[in-house]
C-alpha cells in the first residue's frame, strides 16, 4: 500500500471536524473498551496468562528462524507449498503466479492486513484476476471505490449503519434496508455466488504452527471457511514470518488473549485450525494449499531496540484505547496499520523519514502498554523513535533549537534562575486583570485552542529564598 | 526526616502556590523540607522529544543536588515517573552510574504518595469544602501506580465530597509538546475530559499534575468556562485552595 503518513496533519485537521466519523468513533471508547473490560475479568488470572503468552512469543521469537523451518517442514510434509517473500511486493508477484498456475480466474478473500501491504488486490486485478473481499467489512471497502481500511480488526468502524445503507443501496440496486440482519442477509446474497464460483481462497493467518505446521484464523462471519474450505481448488495463506509459535499449547495461550483484547469476545465465532491440503479420503479441503510467509521488515527489528513489537497479535486494543485514535481514526496514520503499534511499525516498515508524524503524535499517555496483551512497551518504542528522528536531524530546525536552549538554560543555573524569573514577571503582565494569555508567542498550537493561565507573583524560588531569610538559622 | 522537595519548572513559574502547598503538608507531617535552589528541570522535555543526551545531562544534575536527602518529593506525577521510572533505564548500561541513580528513584515519591504510603498521614494541616471530581494524570497513574493515595487523602477531609466522573483515568490530551504540536486533536481529546468534568457536577477538578492542570484551565476559560475551578491535589489537601488564582476565588476578592 502506498504510504500516505506525510499527509498526517492535514489529514488529521480534517477527521477532526468531520461530525459523523466523530460520532461513528465513539463506538471505541463507549462500547470496545468495556467490552474488553469485561472480557478479561472472566479469567482467572489475566495477568499471568499475559506474562506466559509474552513468555511464549519472545520464546517463539528468539530462534525465529528454527520455528520457521520446523514450520515449513511441518507444513510440506502435509502436502503444502511454503514460499518465502523478502517484499510486500515480492508476495504479491508469488500470489499472482500461483494463480497463473491453477487458471484462476476469480479469488476470494477473508480478512488480512498482510495483504493490504501488498496491496494484493491491485496486482491481481492487473493480472486480470477478479477479487471479492468476504469479510463484510473488507466487503463494503471494496464495493466503496476500495477504500482502505482504518482499523485492523474493525476495518469499516468509520461508517455509520447509514452510511453503509446508502452504500448498499447505491451498489447493489436494491431498495435501502435500514435493519442489520436484513442487511446482512443482503450482503450474503451477494456474496454467496461468489464463493460457489471462485477457484482460489486466500486468507491471511492469525498464527503459524511450528509443530503442526498448521494456521490458525480467527474469525466472527465464517467467510474465512468459505474461502478456504468449501469450493475453490486452491488456498493461499498470506501472513507475516513474526507469525508462528512453537506448539498447539502456545496457541491454547494465545487464543484466550486475542479475542478477549480485540472484541471483547471470550472466544470468536470461528476458529479454524487449517493443516495442509485435502488428503486422500478427506471430505473438505483445498486441493492445494500455499504459504506465502512475508518479511517485509519484520527480520530488521530481530535482535535491535525494537523487536518487542514483533510479538504483537494484531488485537487493536492499543487503538481501540488511544484518545489519539479515538479521535482522528484509523485513515490519517497513512499505511496499513494505525494507532499506537501502527506509529512503531509504519516507520519501522516504511522508513522514519516518510513517517515523521507517527512517533510524535502520541501523548504518551501509556494506555496502550496497560491493555497490551503482549505488553509490548509502546510509548517507550514510540520514544525511541523519536530518539531515532532527533539524532538523524528529522525534526524541524524551530524545534531543535528550542531543545536545545532549554537544554543550554537549563544544565545552568545561574542562568536560569535569573531568566525565570523575568518569564515569570512577563508571562504574568501578559496575563493581565484575568490572569488569562490569548495568545502565546510562538505557542500557536496551543494559543488556537487555549488560553494558558498565567502566573500570579513572583517564582516559588523567591518566594522560598524570602522565607529563608527570615528564619532563623536552624 | 530531611526531604528535599523538587518544585519542578512549572511550578516555580506558573503555579508557585502548588509547591507551598506541597511544603506545608510535609511540615506539618514532621519532615524538615529543603529546597535545592539550583534545580531546573528535570530533563523531561528533552527525554520525550528524543534528546537523550540532555536528558542525562540533567539527570546527573538532579542526582548531585539530591541524593543527600533522605527522601526525594515531586507535586507531579510526570516528572516524579522521570525520576523513578525513565532515569533507571536512562542509565541502565552505565555502571559508574546506575547503583546511585537506582537508589534516588527509590525514595523519590510523588507527593501523594509519599504523604500517604510512606508517611501514612492521617491528619491535613487545612480545611477545604467543596464538590470536587478527581482526574488521574497519566504518568502519575500509570507510571507510578497514584491512584488510591489522593483519594485515601482526600478522604480524611469530611468537607470534600468527591464525585468520580466517567473515564477518570483517560489522558487529558496534554503530552507534553504534543499540545502544542497536534494542538487541535489536543484539544478534541480535553473537550472530552471537559464533558465527562462538567457531568459529573462538581465544581472543581482536581488533579496531580501541572500539564493536565494548565491545559484543562486553558480550554475550560477559553470555551467560556469561567466558573470550574481546577485545583492541584496539594491545595486541597494543604487547605490553601482559597488563595488560588482560580476565577472563582478573584470574583470573591473583586
Amino acid at each position: 500500500m502506498q504510504v500516505q503518513s506525510m499527509h498526517f496533519k492535514a489529514r488529521s485537521g480534517q477527521k477532526l471536524a468531520d461530525l459523523r466519523l466523530q460520532q461513528n468513533l465513539k463506538v471505541l471508547s463507549q462500547r470496545w473498551t468495556v467490552g474488553r473490560t469485561n472480557a478479561i475479568a472472566e479469567l482467572d488470572d489475566f495477568e499471568a496468562t499475559r506474562d506466559q503468552a509474552v513468555e511464549r512469543r519472545n520464546r517463539a521469537l528468539a530462534n525465529l528462524d528454527v520455528w520457521l523451518e520446523r514450520f515449513e517442514a511441518q507444513a510440506i510434509a502435509r502436502g503444502a507449498t511454503v514460499l518465502w517473500a523478502e517484499t510486500p511486493e515480492e508476495a504479491s508477484r508469488l500470489v499472482v503466479e500461483i494463480a497463473r498456475r491453477h487458471e484462476v480466474a476469480k479469488v476470494t478473500k477473508s480478512k488480512s492486513m498482510v495483504s493490504e501491504e501488498m496491496a494484493l488486490n491491485r496486482h491481481l486485478e492487473a493480472a486480470g484476476v477478479k477479487v471479492v473481499e468476504t469479510d463484510l467489512g473488507e466487503y463494503i471497502l471494496q464495493i466503496n471505490d476500495n477504500e482502505p481500511p482504518s482499523h485492523i480488526v474493525a476495518p469499516v468502524v468509520h461508517k455509520s449503519k447509514d452510511e453503509v445503507s446508502d452504500l448498499f443501496a447505491r451498489v447493489h440496486k436494491r431498495p435501502r434496508l435500514t435493519d442489520i440482519p436484513q442487511m446482512t442477509r443482503e450482503a450474503r446474497e451477494f456474496l454467496r455466488p461468489q464463493f460457489l464460483s471462485a477457484d482460489m481462497g486466500v486468507s491471511g493467518g492469525n498464527f503459524l504452527i511450528a509443530e503442526t505446521g498448521s494456521v490458525a484464523v480467527f474469525t466472527n462471519e465464517g467467510n474465512e471457511g468459505m474461502c478456504t474450505v468449501l469450493p475453490p481448488k486452491v488456498h493461499v495463506v498470506v501472513t507475516g514470518i513474526e507469525k508462528v509459535i512453537p506448539t498447539l499449547e502456545d496457541l491454547a495461550t494465545m487464543a484466550r488473549l486475542l479475542p478477549r483484547s480485540a472484541t471483547g469476545q471470550s472466544i470468536s465465532n470461528y476458529f479454524s485450525i487449517l493443516t495442509g491440503p485435502r488428503a486422500p479420503g478427506e471430505q473438505d479441503g483445498p486441493e492445494h494449499m500455499y504459504f506465502v510467509l512475508v518479511d517485509g521488515g519484520r527480520s530488521g527489528l530481530l535482535g535491535g531496540e525494537f523487536q518487542d513489537m514483533l510479538r504483537c497479535i494484531r488485537c487493536g486494543a492499543c487503538m481501540n484505547h488511544c484518545p489519539v485514535y479515538q479521535k482522528i481514526g484509523g485513515h490519517t496514520y497513512g499505511w496499513v496499520y494505525p494507532g499506537p503499534m501502527g506509529s512503531v511499525l509504519t516507520p519501522a516498515y516504511v522508513g522514519l523519514e516518510k513517517t515523521l508524524d507517527l512517533p510524535q503524535a502520541a501523548t504518551l499517555c501509556g494506555e496502550c502498554h496497560v491493555v497490551c496483551p503482549m505488553k509490548i512497551p509502546l510509548p517507550d518504542l514510540l520514544r525511541k523513535l523519536r530518539e531515532r528522528q532527533f539524532e538523524r536531524g528529522l525534526r524541524p530546525w524551530r524545534e531543535r533549537l528550542g531543545l536545545a536552549a532549554w537544554a543550554f538554560v537549563a544544565r545552568r543555573p545561574a542562568i536560569y534562575r535569573p531568566l525565570v524569573r523575568i518569564g515569570a514577571r512577563v508571562l504574568g503582565w501578559m496575563g493581565g486583570d484575568a490572569h488569562r494569555i490569548a495568545q502565546l508567542p510562538g505557542g500557536s498550537g496551543w494559543s488556537l485552542y487555549r488560553d494558558m493561565p498565567a502566573p500570579v507573583g513572583p517564582t516559588f524560588k523567591e518566594r522560598w529564598a524570602k522565607r529563608e531569610a527570615k528564619a532563623p538559622p536552624r | 526526616m530531611k526531604v528535599g522537595l523538587f518544585i519542578t519548572c512549572l511550578v516555580d513559574v506558573m503555579r508557585p502556590e502548588i509547591a507551598e502547598a506541597s511544603v506545608r503538608l510535609l511540615e506539618s507531617a514532621g519532615c524538615t523540607v529543603e529546597v535545592p535552589m539550583a534545580q531546573t528541570c528535570c530533563g523531561q522535555p528533552g527525554y520525550n522529544s528524543g534528546d537523550s543526551v540532555a536528558a542525562r545531562d540533567l539527570a546527573r544534575k538532579f542526582l548531585g543536588e539530591f541524593e543527600g536527602f533522605d527522601y526525594v518529593v515531586v507535586p507531579s506525577g510526570s516528572c516524579g515517573g522521570m525520576v523513578r521510572q525513565h532515569y533507571p533505564a536512562l542509565f541502565a548500561d552505565d555502571p559508574d552510574l546506575s547503583n546511585r541513580i537506582d537508589a534516588l528513584a527509590q525514595k523519590t515519591f510523588e507527593l501523594t504518595a509519599f504523604l500517604h504510603d510512606v508517611l501514612g498521614v492521617s491528619s491535613l494541616p487545612g480545611r477545604f469544602a467543596g464538590e470536587i471530581t478527581y482526574h488521574d494524570s497519566c504518568s502519575g497513574l500509570r507510571e507510578l501506580g497514584v491512584q488510591v493515595q489522593p483519594r485515601a487523602l482526600l478522604a480524611l477531609n469530611p468537607s470534600v465530597r468527591l464525585t468520580e466522573m466517567k473515564d477518570a483515568r483517560a489522558c487529558c490530551g496534554f503530552g507534553g509538546t504534543f499540545a502544542i504540536k497536534y494542538g487541535d486533536i489536543s484539544s478534541a481529546i480535553v473537550d472530552e475530559k471537559i464533558g465527562h468534568i462538567h457531568a459529573s457536577g462538581a465544581s472543581c477538578v482536581v488533579l496531580g499534575d501541572l500539564g493536565c492542570m494548565l491545559n484543562i484551565e486553558g480550554r475550560l476559560r477559553r470555551t467560556g468556562d469561567n466558573t470550574t475551578r481546577v485545583l492541584h491535589i496539594a491545595q486541597v489537601l494543604a487547605g490553601t485552595a482559597s488563595d488560588a488564582a482560580s476565577p472563582s476565588a478573584t470574583d470573591e476578592a473583586r
